[in-house]
């Protein structure tokens, strides 16, 4: 059987390798169409029919208002000087329905609205090894959508929109459906969720930067072992929500100023097996809001100068929060619930009161990161109107000296004198 | 009656205790602003300070101050002055010489450090929380003979504004945490100066997101022209009408 199956391999590896020098001989003999004003061709469309497979077609500098330009041949479309593809807010702009094709350097704007066929500027449809890179993206309904892509690489675009209301916009960049993406380096504002991700796996997001968005700067449902790493998420409506999705890595993000009602740095929903490592969230309502949450470590993040550095709902369990600083936030931890199914250990809290004999930077009197205070708001969200007041504070101070009220279990059993080097 | 003003004022700058008070005030903001690298913090714990040290030394001071001058309010009321003028110069005076500690002490460090419109309005407010609780020293007063028993009640008055009040406000918002209560909450929290003081600072530093549905709605009121209005309206009703009810016992009580 082994026999077998290695002489299978070996077929299978010489026909692959048969078909890559096919590619390569058809990219080494592809001409050159340009288009342009006083170019080869006047229209884009002409060129593309034109052109046959692996042909580069170079747009050069100026106004395109030709509708839809589909891209159904595998070709390397290339924009000198910045040309511009206006959409006319009635077509989808490009649409792309061919593998290995790319698309670089052009201006996509003004792309339709419809809520039925969800237009975007650039829009793969089934097609794998499609790269958009180099783009900029502006007014469109969706920026760049991909569905039922495979190993597409999305690098380098800005997009911008403008949008008002959640409804009317769509989303920076959506993929549905698709597997072993690679998003790195856009830049994305103003539109309903910064990155989307439905049904999709096997993906990579790395070094984004996602600000000003009406709802969240990045948002996965349902798409499981995908990494998200060295982002920045500013100031939207919420940095992340990850939902109902599996082994999802989180690190070296930056989740900052998500400040607002019911505004999360990083929301957590029906998630299981996730690593969210060495984060920093500063400045949002909430850091991290976990609901029915399981099975993730959080380990080496900050928290600074959040409302809220962690809300763990009592639905969450086993989940690790270790070596993670806390630093001037209005309340380090809250829970809903007395059942505490979560371990903190060896986390820097600012407002830990204990000692340390032995100088070994551990604490040696367990911390209760949670306040009464924070208990009875999450009770009752309305008794936040004591906030600041001096019979909140009161009510603070008493139970640290004998906690009654508190879960007694929710402790951090050893506490760190000093913060993290992070 | 100016000079009866100028008198009570000069005296009670002749008395050190409110130089002391300028001074413990003055140490507290800067070194709040000198600790806190943030303003917004640094406000806060301000905020903390001012709603809990001013209207005690108002209340208690005013009060000792009207029970000593006893002798000179008999004297003032045997030569031909109107009592109306007396106590209102008194309560003139007290006010002066209280915000004038509050704006040197608070108020300077508040301009340099703090955002220019959350510095005014918590100078603004401070300065009526002084004028408030001096209006009800003067109701503890004029209510008791015996000082004694008025500094009991100045003290028993701070305590149920500070901290009673709260505990109520507490008790309610569960007895009704399933009605929908936040717009009679509104009408609640005028009941306290110092509530209302907090908040209304509150709801201008950008920590008010954190006080959710109940924090938007009082934004929707407080947040327009008529709520700002009516909030105003209400911490002068809070100095007037203790004032009032004082100067009415004063009138006709037997010294």
């Amino acid at each position: 059987m082994d026999r077998i199956k290695q002489v299978i391999d070996k077929t299978k590896r010489q026909t692959m390798l048969s078909l890559f020098s096919i590619v390569f001989a058809f990219i080494a003999n592809g001409k050159t169409l340009t288009v342009g004003q006083n170019k080869q061709y006047k229209t884009i469309h002409k060129a593309i029919k034109f052109a046959v497979a692996f042909d580069t077609i170079e747009i050069h500098e100026g106004l395109y208002k030709e509708g839809n330009i589909v891209v159904d041949k595998s070709l390397y479309i290339k924009g000198i000087n910045k040309p511009v593809l206006d959409g006319e807010k009635k077509y989808e702009v490009v649409s792309v329905k061919s593998n290995f094709t790319t698309i670089d350097g052009l201006v996509v704007q003004h792309s339709g609205y419809a809520t039925l066929d969800d237009p975007g500027g650039i829009k793969v449809y089934d097609s794998h090894h499609v790269t958009i890179i180099n783009n900029v993206l502006l007014d469109n309904f969706f920026g760049i959508y991909i569905q039922y892509g495979q190993h597409c690489i999305v690098k380098n675009n800005t997009i911008e929109a403008f949008g008002i209301e959640e409804q009317q916009i769509g989303n920076g960049i959506h993929c549905w459906k698709s597997d072993s993406l690679q998003i790195i380096g856009n830049k994305i504002t103003g539109h309903r969720d910064g990155i989307y991700f439905e049904f999709v796996t096997g993906t990579i997001i790395w070094r984004n930067i996602s600000f000003n968005n009406l709802r969240y700067g990045l948002h996965f449902m349902v798409s499981n072992d995908d990494a998200y790493i060295g982002n920045i998420l500013k100031n939207n409506g919420a940095g992340v929500a990850v939902m109902f999705s599996k082994r999802i890595k989180m690190i070296n993000n930056y989740f900052s100023d998500n400040w607002g009602d019911a505004a999360y740095g990083l929301l957590l929903k029906e998630i299981s097996d996730g690593y969210i490592f060495n984060n920093r969230f500063s400045s949002n309502t909430s850091g991290i809001f976990m609901e029915g949450t399981s099975r993730i470590n959080v380990e080496n993040n900050s928290f600074y100068n959040n409302g809220w550095g962690m809300k763990i709902q009592a639905s969450c369990m086993e989940n690790n929060i270790i070596n993670n600083n806390f630093k001037n936030n209005t309340f380090d931890v809250s829970t809903n619930g007395s059942l505490v199914l979560n371990v903190f250990n060896k986390n820097y809290w600012d407002k830990y009161e204990g000692y340390d004999l032995n100088k070994d930077n551990i604490g040696d009197v367990a911390y209760h990161p949670l306040s009464l205070f924070s208990i009875i708001v999450e009770n009752n969200a309305s008794v936040m109107l004591l906030y600041q007041s001096f019979f909140a504070m009161l009510l603070d101070k008493s139970e640290k000296v004998i906690p009654s009220l508190t879960p007694t279990n929710f402790i951090d059993e050893q506490p760190l004198m000093h913060p993290i080097l992070l | 009656m100016n000079r009866l003003i100028k008198f009570v004022v000069l005296d009670i700058i002749k008395n050190r205790t409110i130089l002391g008070y300028t001074l413990l005030l003055a140490i507290f903001s800067w070194s709040v602003f000198g600790l806190e690298d943030n303003a917004t913090k640094g406000v806060l714990t301000l905020l903390n300070i001012m709603l809990l040290i001013v209207p005690l030394v108002s209340i208690i001071f005013s009060t000792i101050y009207i029970y000593n001058s006893s002798e000179f309010i008999d004297l003032m009321v045997s030569q031909p002055v109107k009592r109306n003028k007396i106590w209102t110069s008194l309560f003139i005076g007290l006010s002066i010489s209280q915000i004038l500690a509050f704006v040197v002490g608070v108020g300077i460090p508040l301009l340099l450090f703090a955002p220019l419109n959350i510095a005014l309005s918590m100078i603004s407010v401070g300065c009526m929380i002084s004028v408030i609780f001096i209006a009800i020293a003067f109701l503890a007063c004029a209510i008791t003979h015996d000082k004694s028993k008025g500094i009991g009640v100045s003290i028993m008055l701070w305590l149920y504004f500070a901290l009673l009040f709260d505990g109520l406000v507490l008790f309610l918002l569960f007895q009704f945490a399933d009605y929908p209560i936040e717009h009679f909450m509104i009408g609640i929290t005028m009941l306290s100066p110092i509530d209302m003081a907090r908040i209304l600072i509150l709801l201008q530093l950008n920590v008010s997101a954190l006080l959710g549905h109940t924090g938007a709605i009082f934004t929707d009121f407080f947040g327009t022209i008529i709520g700002t209005f009516i909030s105003t309206f209400v911490l002068c009703l809070w100095a007037i009408i203790p004032f009032y009810l004082s100067l009415r016992m004063f009138n006709k009580k037997d010294l």
